[in-house]
Order: C-alpha cells, then sequence, then structure tokens
C-alpha cells in the first residue's frame, strides 16, 4: 500500500497531509467545545428538568429522584433508568410524584411530565417537555387553558385489590367531558389530545399501582 | 450564475473589503438574490427570535469557515478541497450547536435539527468554493459578514412578518387586541413560502425601479 501511494499522483501525501491536518484540528475544536460546554448544557438540563417537577407538583420546592429496582424504590444515582421524582414542600411533607412519559404524537414523539397525588389518586399537573406538533393547531396541547385544565385533578384511582387502575383515562371530544377520569380534547388537535390521552393511560397504568403499592418509600425517606 | 459573476468579480477588477461587505447585503443578498440556503429560510423563520438565531448561527459558521479555509487555501490540494471544506463547516456547526445549548435549552429546542442542517446550507459551501479558497483572509472576512449579515436581514424580515401575522406578536409581545384572528397559516410552512415570495417581489420591485431611474 504505502509504495503504490508514493508511486500514483506526486500529491497524494500533500492530500493525506491536509486531510489529516484539518481533521486533527477540527477534532480539537470540536473536544475543546465539548469540554468547556458540557458542565453548563448539563446544569440547564437539570434546571429545565427540576423546574417541570415543581411545575407539576403544585406547592413542592423540593425534590428527590427514585429509581425503580427489584421491586422498590430506591433512591435514584444518575446512571439509573425508570427514574421517578418524588416533591416535597418546604417542610418536607409529600406532595406528589413526577413521572416523565413519551408517546407517538402527530409529528414525532411528544415527551411529557405529569405529576401524580398518592393521597388524592389523581394526575394533578402536566407540561410538555419536548413536542414537535405542529404549530398553531398541535402545539395546543402545550397552550390551550382548559385543555391544561384537564390535568388539575385527573381521576387514576386503583381498583379494590389496587392492582390496576379502575378506569382507564381517555380523551373524549372537546366538550363532551363527563367523567373524573376523561380528557376533554382539542378540536384542531385531535390526534395530539389523543396522544396525550394515550400516554397518560398507558404511563399511570405502569407506574400508579406500583408506586401506590410502595407509597411509604416515599414518606419514610424524609424522615430518615 | 451568481456564482461565475463573482469569480469574473474577482480576477478582472479589484473591489475593495467595503465592496465585498457590501455585496452581501443588497447585490448579491444571499436569500433574496441568490436565493441559497432555503431550507433554514422556510423552516425556522416562524418567529422573529428562531429567525435571529438562526441567521446569526448561520453566520457564525459562515465566518470562522471562510476564515479557515482562506487560510488553508494554499494548503489543500484541489482534489479534496470539498471534503476539506465539509470537514471545517460541519466543526464549527458542532460548535455552533454546543454553544447554542449552553445559552438557551429553549432555544436549542425551537431551532431543533435545524441547527446540524446548517452543515448542507449551501450559502456557506458556496462561499468557501467561490470565494474564500481564492481570496486573503481579510476579503474573505469581508466576504462573510456581508453575506451572513444579508442572511441575517433576510431571515428576521420573513420571521417579523411570519410572527406578527401569525401569532399577532413581535418577540413574543402581544402587538393586537384581543379579537384578533392569528393567520395561523403563516407559521406553518406555506406561509414561508407566502411571504419569501412577498418579500422577493418588493426586492425585485426595488431593483427594478433602481435599473430604469
Amino acid at each position: 500500500m504505502k509504495e503504490q501511494k508514493t508511486i500514483s499522483p506526486p500529491n497524494s501525501f500533500k492530500m493525506i497531509r491536509a486531510m489529516a491536518g484539518i481533521g486533527i484540528i477540527c477534532g480539537l475544536l470540536i473536544v475543546l467545545t465539548y469540554e468547556g460546554t458540557l458542565p453548563r448544557i448539563e446544569r440547564l438540563r437539570a434546571e429545565a428538568l427540576q423546574e417541570a417537577i415543581f411545575k407539576v407538583i403544585p406547592s413542592s420546592t423540593q425534590m428527590r429522584p427514585f429509581s425503580y429496582q427489584d421491586n422498590t424504590f430506591i433512591p435514584a444515582k444518575e446512571t439509573d433508568e425508570n427514574i421517578i421524582y418524588a416533591g416535597y414542600d418546604d417542610l418536607g411533607e409529600l406532595k406528589g410524584v413526577a413521572i416523565v412519559a413519551a408517546g407517538q404524537g402527530y409529528a414525532d414523539i411528544i415527551r411529557i411530565i405529569y405529576g401524580y397525588s398518592i393521597d388524592k389518586q389523581e394526575v394533578i399537573g402536566f407540561y410538555v417537555l419536548e413536542s414537535k406538533e405542529t404549530p398553531g393547531l398541535g402545539d395546543k396541547i402545550e397552550k390551550e387553558q382548559f385543555f391544561l385544565d384537564n390535568f388539575n385533578a385527573l381521576d387514576v384511582a386503583l381498583t379494590e385489590d389496587k392492582n390496576a387502575i379502575k378506569n382507564k383515562v381517555t380523551t373524549v371530544k372537546q366538550g363532551g367531558k363527563l367523567n373524573e377520569w376523561e380528557i376533554d380534547g382539542i378540536t384542531g388537535a385531535t390526534i395530539s389530545s389523543r396522544a396525550i390521552g394515550d400516554i397518560i393511560a398507558k404511563s399511570t397504568e405502569q407506574w400508579v399501582p406500583i408506586i401506590y403499592k410502595n407509597r411509604e418509600v416515599f414518606k419514610s425517606f424524609e424522615n430518615e | 450564475m451568481s456564482n461565475q459573476e463573482i469569480d469574473k468579480g474577482s480576477i478582472n477588477t479589484a473591489p475593495t473589503s467595503t465592496d465585498e461587505f457590501i455585496k452581501g447585503l443588497w447585490k448579491e443578498n444571499p436569500v433574496f438574490v441568490q436565493v441559497l440556503g432555503m431550507c433554514p429560510v422556510l423552516a425556522v423563520s416562524n418567529t422573529a427570535v428562531n429567525a435571529l438565531a438562526m441567521g446569526m448561527a448561520t453566520a457564525f459558521v459562515l465566518l470562522m469557515s471562510n476564515v479557515l479555509v482562506s487560510l488553508l487555501r494554499n494548503f489543500i490540494p484541489k482534489e479534496v478541497r470539498i471534503a476539506s471544506y465539509i470537514l471545517i463547516i460541519a466543526t464549527f456547526v458542532t460548535i455552533t450547536d454546543y454553544a447554542i445549548q449552553a445559552i438557551s435549552v429553549d432555544l436549542h429546542k425551537s431551532l431543533g435539527a435545524f441547527i446540524s442542517l446548517i452543515v448542507v446550507n449551501c450559502l456557506i459551501l458556496s462561499r468557501a468554493e467561490a470565494f474564500a479558497s481564492k481570496n486573503t483572509v481579510s476579503k474573505s472576512v469581508m466576504d462573510a459578514l456581508g453575506m451572513g449579515l444579508g442572511f441575517i436581514i433576510a431571515l428576521f424580515s420573513l420571521g417579523a412578518v411570519r410572527e406578527i401575522l401569525g401569532n399577532g406578536a413581535f418577540f413574543g409581545i402581544s402587538l393586537f387586541p384581543d379579537g384578533f384572528q392569528e393567520w395561523v397559516i403563516m407559521i406553518l410552512p406555506a406561509g414561508g413560502f407566502f411571504t419569501l415570495a412577498a418579500w422577493l417581489l418588493v426586492f425585485n420591485l426595488i431593483k427594478q425601479r433602481r435599473a430604469l431611474s
């Protein structure tokens, strides 16, 4: 290989030198910028998440992450998966649990966070973390006040044996909400508002029974 | 066509640095005259803030890549020049991506995938190929500044119109009384085409008037 290169066009060394040289310069620049901006980017992301958690758990001012492992919740490390966040007020009293969920929307995956109150057995807050829904139509799920009001007290009560949710969360037509577990949809954002209903339904079915079963973990943790 | 004109210009006559700067603003405006880089122009000009951020990000990449390409113009053999330019441009796009994330998570969210797409913005590659690779660093800087500013102005004039009509707001501040019915179509992709067409019309009308008088 080496011999071939020296025989073939006389400037092949120059070409390799140029590409390699530029590669090294560019690599250095990128790594330096990455290292330089990483701490700030991570801080901003953590702040944004914390802000969202306090938004979906009304009157919470402190939070602790927990991860679900071996059928119980333990204080989470950064690398863990299946993380939920318990929110407490100034006095350290449990106000609710914030859960991140995601699902297919109209344009792309929608990522949301919602608050769940163990005492009330209700969804108590909702916030869209990430969405690429159509501006002016689908993105009403983030702005329309009557839609957001759906999530101030959305019923996700458990059945008698506490293993499943009594009434699955469903999205109905705008103005058609009759029961506490129904979400009033948005005309003009039908698919997006239904997607939110499905995401919450799926996520609550997965999380609410196990959170309820382990509810003492969140309370006792503050006492220690 | 416009590239050929530029080439002739830089060989036959010797334009001053100021000329290199001014041409990007009006005579060879990247959006209104050369109609380059349409992907971000149409996609991210739905609000004034997005347009301004996108314009500045592109201008920064343009400036930095022009400087580096111009510095290395005798070092890069012509056989590998396109690969080298793309490498240089991609580097500065990555840097810009991190920088925007470090400035604001929300801004990065609203610009989305379009930051990475600056790599393939033909405006930047065409300036590297047609100008920076043949001219001194100082001239390339002036060229990049002019073209960059021209791009920002064009994006901003689209973004402003679309936000005012589509959201009834300017920089997020509501302009109209509550009764105002927003033209939702203006912030959708179709609105980008309408606005661009309207601006091109205005631009060409002015140019025509000037040529006649």
